[in-house]
């Protein structure tokens, strides 16, 4: 029993290992940020290698805690991300008072995502979700002398109380019509009730609010703006992921009874949120702003891939959030060094960017086609397995729009590459030597936005885990 | 002959320019691989006319490997007669746009990675037999394009990149509707094996809409043309070329091969409507061309009116209709780039693209001049040269199916020719006889580069328009094929 216990929590174990290595490190001598930065970084390399060993099943604490082996891939990608922006992060944090607490704070909330993607109860799931979003405004608010950044944490606190007022709303009446918290036990009492729509609905918005699907989506721009760059990466890659890993599951498996409710609901959402993302991307000049609303549209593609109701379906998501990952994170990356170098975060700054700095300009510029879906990128995969899965219902009407919507998305992307390389500029941002940490990060995910897609393994794989749930 | 050759070696020269220094390493590996692309392609009409049996309209050189294992996607490549044309136009394209573009200095390495990228698309678009591939190689092709057209264009060019690329990308995103309606209706991305079991009629009227429309947006479908005179006009030289030559046959090859070969009954139901606005295609491709003042943008509208042509040829439905529409996408892929390298050459002399502040070059530049007026005949169907062959088989096919009003698009059609007359020799009068202009006098002549490529394409054309035969009985066992399907099904 007790070595099992600590294979099947493994991810979580390791996390809170190294959560009280830093503990102690604070409250040792001090040490310069870069020795941190330097054994943090080892420590999350030591945590994404954990992470690979040992794939079992397993069920704990009376169906608390389930993993499988979906799950662990899950963690995987949540840790390769988490050390992507930690090891990009470097030249921002360099200069910062804090930064033994900064990776504490970002690695409870990954422990609550890995709780709440192993949750088998409702409650569990709460715990996981509260743990995740309470450490994350505080980290929202990391550039202690920007007022902007409070302000950002502030609406993401006041945005995640009210969401997860609306979870627990819908959790409780939930109980309240089948009698039962855990996950196996609920589909058994789902009979389609309305008072159980309404429960789900509930639901549904509070996870909506997580993921940013609209309506619920008002608060994203702004504290993708206010927060620090590592954080929106964080928000924006890791956060969303994760959410979406238990919105895939929790529809699939726990609210299938109710599927052809929620496949109307996530019609109308998703076409909603593409939409909106879109439409409200493409006057943007803040970077981080831009990148909020093109991530709302990205979920709403991922929804048209949700709504496929397959394994398919839900594959498509696993996947295309691995590639998302890369293809986020690298333009992320390269946008963190800008802005912690030069402190410019506009759009139009980067007027003819590609004459000073060539090799930055490539990485953003496949991070953007691979966010696009233009192939050889990874993205082009993505998307069309998004959509794909989509198709399997037959609402080609619905398909259609999805699709033509990438014209807009592309016309965006297209306009920061036009940027990029077309525009003239007296004095464009000057030539970044790029320190080793954020190079490799940046490297492994342009490695990741070119090779994903091609290396079919990993996407047979996710689908084989799939199709076992 | 293993097919993936084609796609490997010109992704090799790819990956070889980047490790380059120095421009002239650059163009000398870019100019290697293209010869390379243009043996191989010569080696493959080779290996098929020996190996191929006469009148069989198999696939040959075959090869599939899995890919996406779940959803059935094999990387499946195969080539008939009428993919053979094709890539043995991509090649001579390729390697003319090479040599065209020996003077480019601004970001050369760049500029030849993508041209080089842009063929990778185009040779896997033409092999493919899988429709996933198709679709991945067709997008391949697309975002070289905004960046070529973007960086080292002229003109409003960040306008017609972005308008180009727009309306490219919205073209693919229905013909992806269309194949993954294919693929859950059939289960398979296969495209022989979609054609060993036809799909039921009601399916095939709501997807070939997506797929031809789709494919239609590349190759000038009207009312989705305005890409192309912006396109065109704002792109460098080689761009110019490989956008009309290659690029817009995508479209044509995609419309035959995935919308009407897969979907012949809907092709049936429908072709009234492709007649229509391929009809309006080239009467106001020819009409718009006529108030043209730019030689590019002339050549640009004359392209609608020619892929007009294609698409006559392909909604006809005729045995001859269609052979002739491939002739005309190898035709007009030939003349238009080298009516686009010509253009090119008198720009980068004298500065300007506009008729009327040309003239009398024959006398300063004769060789251009010739190449040029040899271009023009071509275009307007001159009996010896390739556009003569291609267009009169589009008509006599034409002519064969026996609704009045389809003879009478036949006879509209055919009238356009007048009209290309018009402005193909007033455009080559203004701009070659007459007096010249004293700044021009002295201009020097073609260089080594600019000779071997317009050799190259005027080789091709006069090989066709000699000899069509030729090429008859490479596509000839192609169209069979595609006709037993559209007949079958009518009759059964």
């Amino acid at each position: 029993m007790s070595i099992d216990f600590l294979l099947l929590m493994k991810h979580e174990m390791t996390l809170i290992v190294i959560i009280f290595v830093l503990m102690f490190l604070k409250l040792g001598k001090d040490r310069s940020n870069e020795r941190y930065m330097n054994i943090v970084n080892a420590l999350l390399l030591v945590n994404v290698a954990v992470g690979f060993f040992g794939n079992e099943d397993g069920v704990l604490f009376a169906e608390m805690f389930r993993t499988n082996k979906l799950m662990v891939l899950e963690k995987n990608i949540l840790n390769v991300g988490m050390l992507i922006i930690s090891m990009q992060s470097f030249v921002w944090l360099k200069t910062h008072k804090h930064v033994p607490e900064f990776y504490i704070l970002l690695l409870s909330t990954m422990l609550g995502m890995f709780f709440m993607i192993s949750a088998g109860n409702l409650l569990m799931f709460y715990l996981g979700l509260e743990l995740s979003t309470i450490p994350l405004a505080a980290a929202a608010n990391f550039d202690l002398a920007k007022r902007r950044s409070s302000e950002a944490a502030m609406k993401l606190i006041f945005s995640s109380a009210f969401s997860s007022s609306l979870l627990l709303f819908g959790i409780s009446l939930i109980y309240g019509t089948t009698g039962t918290l855990v996950f196996s036990e609920i589909p058994l009492h789902l009979n389609n009730h309305p008072l159980q729509i309404f429960a789900f609905i509930l639901l549904l918005a509070g996870l909506a609010f997580k993921i940013s699907v609209a309506p619920f989506h008002l608060w994203t721009a702004d504290v993708y703006e206010g927060a620090p760059v590592a954080v929106t990466s964080f928000l924006s890659v890791i956060s969303k992921g994760a959410v979406l890993f238990v919105f895939v599951s929790v529809l699939y498996t726990v609210f299938k009874p109710l599927a052809g409710a929620w496949y109307n609901m996530l019609f109308i959402l998703s076409l909603l949120t593409i939409i909106i993302g879109n439409l409200f991307a493409i006057r943007q000049d803040n970077f981080k702003r831009f990148l909020a609303f093109s991530s709302i549209a990205q979920v709403g593609f991922i929804l048209v891939g949700i709504s496929g109701s397959s394994a398919f379906g839900s594959a498509s998501v696993v996947y295309f959030v691995l590639i998302y990952v890369f293809s986020n994170l690298a333009a992320f990356g390269v946008i963190s060094l800008v802005s912690s170098l030069t402190g410019k975060e506009n759009i139009s700054d980067y007027k003819a960017f590609y004459k000073t700095n060539p090799v930055l300009s490539w990485i953003l510029t496949l991070a953007l086609f691979s966010l696009a879906g233009v192939p050889p990128t990874a993205g082009f995969f993505g998307k069309f397995f998004l959509l794909f899965a989509g198709a399997g219902k037959g609402n080609y009407l619905f398909i259609t729009i999805a699709a033509l919507n990438m014209i807009i998305s592309f016309y965006y992307y297209l306009r920061i590459v036009k940027t990029i390389f077309m525009d003239e500029n007296a004095t464009p941002i000057a030539g970044i030597a790029i320190p080793l940490m954020p190079r490799l990060a940046l490297y492994t995910c342009i490695a990741g936005v070119l090779a994903v897609g091609f290396i079919s393994y990993i996407y047979d794989y996710i689908h084989s885990l799939s199709s076992g749930m | 002959m293993n097919l993936s050759l084609l796609i490997i070696i010109p992704l090799l020269t790819a990956i070889g320019i980047l490790f380059c220094n120095r421009s002239q390493q650059v163009k000398t590996i870019s100019l290697f691989g293209a010869i390379v692309q243009l043996v191989l392609s010569l080696f493959l009409l080779f290996q098929y006319s020996q190996l191929h049996i006469i009148g069989s309209a198999d696939m040959m050189f075959q090869s599939s490997y899995s890919w996406f294992k779940p959803l059935h996607i094999n990387y499946h490549v195969g080539v008939d007669g009428i993919s053979i044309a094709m890539i043995l136009l991509t090649a001579c394209i390729v390697i003319a746009g090479v040599l065209v573009s020996w003077t480019t200095e601004k970001l050369s390495k760049e500029y030849f990675f993508l041209l080089m990228l842009l063929s990778v698309g185009a040779y896997g678009f033409f092999i493919s037999l899988d429709l996933f591939t198709l679709f991945f190689f067709l997008e391949v092709a697309v975002i070289p394009k905004y960046l070529l057209i973007g960086i080292w264009g002229s003109g409003k060019k960040e306008y017609s990149a972005m308008k180009l690329a727009l309306m490219l990308m919205g073209g693919s995103a229905l013909v992806f509707v269309g194949i993954a309606g294919i693929y859950w209706n059939t289960g398979t991305f296969d495209i022989l094996q979609i054609a060993q079991t036809p799909l039921p009629i009601d399916i095939q009227k709501i997807f070939f809409p997506f797929a031809f429309i789709g494919f239609g947006v590349f190759t000038a479908l009207f009312p989705f043309h305005t890409w192309v005179p912006d396109g065109h006009s704002s792109a460098p030289t080689a761009a110019s070329m490989f956008l009309a030559g290659i690029s817009m046959k995508l479209g044509g090859y995609g419309c035959l091969r995935v919308a009407t070969y897969l979907m012949p009954d809907a092709a049936h139901a429908y072709s009234w409507i492709i007649i229509l606005l391929a009809t309006i295609a080239i009467i106001y491709g020819a009409f718009a061309t006529m108030m043209q003042t730019d030689l590019k943008y002339i050549n640009a509208y004359s392209s609608v009116s020619h892929c007009g042509f294609v698409l006559l040829g392909i909604g006809m439905l005729t045995k001859t209709s269609i052979n002739g529409a491939v002739l005309q996408m190898v035709s007009h892929g030939l003349m238009t780039a080298l009516f686009f390298a010509t253009i090119g050459m008198i720009y980068s002399r004298t500065h300007t693209r506009l008729v009327a502040q040309l003239g009398g070059l024959l006398k300063v530049t004769p060789f251009i001049s010739t190449v040029f007026v040899i271009a023009g005949l071509c275009s307007l169907g001159l009996p010896g040269l390739s556009g003569f062959v291609a267009e009169m088989t589009v008509f006599m096919g034409s002519w064969q199916n026996p609704d009045k009003w389809y003879r009478l698009a036949t006879i509209l059609a055919c009238a356009s020719i007048v009209v290309t007359a018009v402005y193909i020799l007033r455009a080559t009068g203004k701009t070659i006889m007459g007096p010249i202009r004293s700044t021009h006098e002295t201009l020097n002549d073609a260089q080594w580069n600019e000779r071997l490529a317009a050799g190259i394409l005027i080789t091709g054309i006069v090989i066709i328009g000699m000899a069509p035969f030729l090429i008859n009985e490479l596509i000839g066992p192609g169209t069979d094929e595609i006709m037993t399907k559209v007949l079958g099904t009518v009759n059964p």
